[in-house]
Parts: structure tokens; sequence; C-alpha cells
């Protein structure tokens, strides 16, 4: 039986029929092609699916896409605008990655953290990160991404 | 990884969810789903349909009056943690929202959800017996309040029956002189509590405790409170060593151990976290 949803995804209308159990990240990955999103442990733990919906960083591999029915979603794909957002700029600049796998997810984390809190302390950047798993970098050149992005945000 | 193929039923008030879980027997209530949507996944559990309450109106937002809060069953883990309301009136509740989980998991998790899987190793569990809290359901055949201490049952087994609704927690403001803390010992990888107190004492107007709650999460099969330190400490000065002694003599006859802590460690663990539990709600009172 399929459900007919609407969403906003990176800013353009998408009209679907699904299957109620067709989960999120598998939308955005297989239905709608954006593949910048990864699927890492699948358990709702590494957070690598993190994508915003509706403003909020949630782990896609946990939502079924019923429930993003009427909702507004914000890929890595959707992040830059003519030019990279200021965390994949910072990101890059601070060489906040290797392999690469959890940073669309760990950046799409980064924007919300700083949507809520613009200025945040180490101690708060690593605890608001505690959602997202990366296996390379020890998390330290992220966490100076994040705080050379807080700066470049608040100009 | 794919849940089982499921029906989806997206009601828009209580009324038509409880007829939905009525007329389904093998149905689920979805709320924010990461409890639920996991185990559906692993195929530990698979639903005939699911009910989605996650719209209905009248499960969300929070509200204040005459003494008392009262938290929608759709409320968020962020919004309790953040709530103002929270803050002031219950804040033992706030402080055991802001440590479920991840950000992302407090931005989709429910109370309601959280209160009615009853995972005794989630934090919520031991806030509510703690602040006694009531929990208003509702089902095919009407409305009842269940209290946190008859709610919890067994192991992720609650009172509801198969066609109720958790629709609202009620918690009375905490009354002057309250101060209260949940403290955790988490399990590295997953966060769960392999132990959490939550302690709530209240002192009286000459300092000496006039009332006090410690509960503890993650030690048995449900969130249990330990109310023999509770009533050897009313009276009593509150003083560190009034704490430690009263804690010293806790025994939590069902706790349990797995792969990850023997019932031993975590019974070690309870007067250890409790007492740190006790004497920060003490410092805050």
């Amino acid at each position: 039986m399929g459900i007919s949803i609407e969403l906003e995804v990176n800013g353009a209308s998408v009209s679907k029929e699904v299957e109620p159990r067709l989960l999120l990240a598998h939308l955005l990955r297989e239905e709608l092609g954006l593949t910048g999103t990864k699927i890492g442990c699948d358990t709702s733990q590494c957070g690598s699916c993190t994508i915003l919906l509706d403003g909020q960083a949630v782990k896609s591999c946990t939502v079924l896409a019923v429930q993003a029915d009427g909702s507004e979603i914000t890929t890595i794909e959707g992040l830059a605008n003519g030019e990279y957002h200021p965390v994949q700029q910072a990101f890059w600049d601070n060489h906040g990655l290797q392999c690469g796998f959890c940073t669309p997810g760990m950046i799409i984390s980064c924007v919300d953290l700083l949507s809520t809190n613009p200025q945040p302390s180490e101690d708060e950047i690593r605890h608001g990160l505690e959602g997202n798993l990366c296996r390379c970098t020890g998390y330290h050149n992220i966490v100076r991404a994040v705080q050379d992005a807080a700066e470049t945000m608040n100009g | 990884m794919y849940p089982s193929k499921f029906d989806y039923h997206r009601p828009s008030s209580v009324q038509e969810a409880v007829q939905i879980l009525s007329d389904n027997p093998d149905a689920k209530v979805l709320a924010g789903g990461h409890s639920l949507i996991p185990v559906m996944k692993l195929r530990l559990a698979a639903p005939a349909a699911l009910v989605d309450i996650g719209r209905i109106d009248a499960l969300q937002g929070i509200s204040r009056s005459n003494g008392s809060l009262s938290i929608g069953a759709c409320v968020t883990y962020n919004e309790i943690a953040n709530s103002a309301d929270v803050q002031a009136a219950a804040p033992l509740l706030a402080e055991a929202a802001g440590q479920i989980g991840d950000r992302q998991v407090r931005y989709r998790g429910t109370i309601g959800g959280n209160l009615s899987h009853a995972d005794p190793a989630s934090d919520l569990p031991a806030a509510a017996l703690a602040l006694d809290a009531t929990l208003h359901v509702t089902g095919a055949s009407g409305s009842r309040s269940v209290s946190a201490s008859d709610f919890f049952v067994d192991l992720m087994m609650t009172a509801l029956q198969p066609d109720e609704i958790l629709t609202s927690v009620e918690i009375a403001a905490a009354a002057a002189g309250t101060g209260s803390a949940y403290v955790k010992f988490e399990h590295p990888a997953s966060g769960y509590a392999l132990c959490g107190a939550a302690a709530v004492v209240t002192r009286g107007a000459g300092g000496s405790c006039t009332g006090a709650s410690l509960c503890f999460n993650g030690v048995a099969s449900t969130a249990v409170s330990a109310s023999g330190v509770a009533s050897s400490l009313v009276g009593s000065d509150l003083s560190d060593d009034a704490i430690v002694s009263a804690v010293s003599g806790l025994s939590i006859p069902d706790a349990t151990g797995d792969m990850f802590a023997s019932a031993g460690y975590r019974q070690e663990l309870a007067k250890s976290i409790g007492i740190q539990a006790l004497l920060t709600a003490r410092d805050r009172a």
C-alpha cells in the first residue's frame, strides 16, 4: 500500500508514493539520488545519516519517510549556496576529515549546533557532537573546524 | 535494514487513535520512533500496523497551572530539557531529559514514548517515579490516571492496556526548599544508564529534611524507588554523614546483571551514584 507524501528537499518540492516502511535515509539516497547522506551503523548511533528535518538535526535512518510528510529537509547537497557553507569551508580549511564518510552528517550536526549555540565552548562542541562518530580524526580537527566556522559566521 | 511490512495510520485525534488500536490488536503506537523503529529494523518487533500519533495536537505542548505541570505525550526530550516551565517546576525532569541519547535523538524522542516503552536503562522512568508523576491514559473505554509507581510493571511492560495511549504526564511543581539531581553512570558506547539516580529532597523552615525520594534506572527490570533511604532521611539534617549513612544500607533485592555489569556491581554503583545525587540535590535545595 503506497502512501502519498510531499516534502521540500533542499528547496525543491518532492511528491512521492512510498511504502510505509521506507526509511527517510533510503528515500533520500535511493529514490532522490542524494547519496551525500550516508548510512553507517543503521542503528541510530553513528550519525552519518544526519539531515536537517524542519531545521533540526535528526538521524534519517530512524525516521520513516511517511513521518517526514510535509516537512522541509536539508541534506549536505543543499548547504552550499554558490559557495561552500561556512561549516563546509571550515572543515576543508582545518582538515576536519580524513576518509570523509562521517563528514556529511558531522557537518549537518555542526550547522544545527551553531544555529542554537553560535559561540560554543570546546566542551559544548564535543558534547554537541556526541551523536556523530568519526573513526579517523580523533575529533581534534573537527572541533577546530567548528570553532573556525563559529568565528566566520559571527563575523 | 528494513522493517517488516506494516499498515500505516495517522489519526488526527486521540479518540481516532485508540479506535484504530482497538480494531487492530497487533498495532503499535508510533511517536518519535527512536525506540520502536530500531527494534523493527532489527526485526525484534514486527507489528502489523503502526498508529502514528505524532500529529495529534492534543498530545503536544507543556502547560503550567495551579502548581502543576502538564506535559503532552509527544513533547520531545529537547523541548523538555529546554523548557523554562519544566526547569522551574520540575528541574529533575529537564536534567534527565537533557542526558538522554544525543542531540539528534533528543529532537525526536518523546516523553510518552519513553515511559510507555519502559526501558529500565533509559533516563526518564526514575525521574517520573521520584517526582511522583501522574500519567494520564486514554483507551477505547475511557480515560484514567495511573501513578508512576503503578505504571512500570516489569521489563518493558507497563500498566497500559493494548488499546490505551499515554496522553500526558502531570507533575506537581516543586515545593519551596526542594532540590533535585539526576546523576548517571552511562555505558560509554550506548549512553544508556548502567545506573542512573534521581534524587529529590525538601528542607523545612528549620533546615531539616521534610521529604525525600531516591529512585534508580538501570539496576532492576523497572525503575525502582529506594523508599528505605528516603524514609531514613526525613527528619535528618541532610548532612554528608546523614546522606552517606542513609544510603549505606541500600539494597535493591531484584537488581539484575547483564553482559556489561553484574547485579552486585550495579548495587554498588547505585550506592555511589545515589550519594552523589542526594548531595547535589541537597546543595540545590
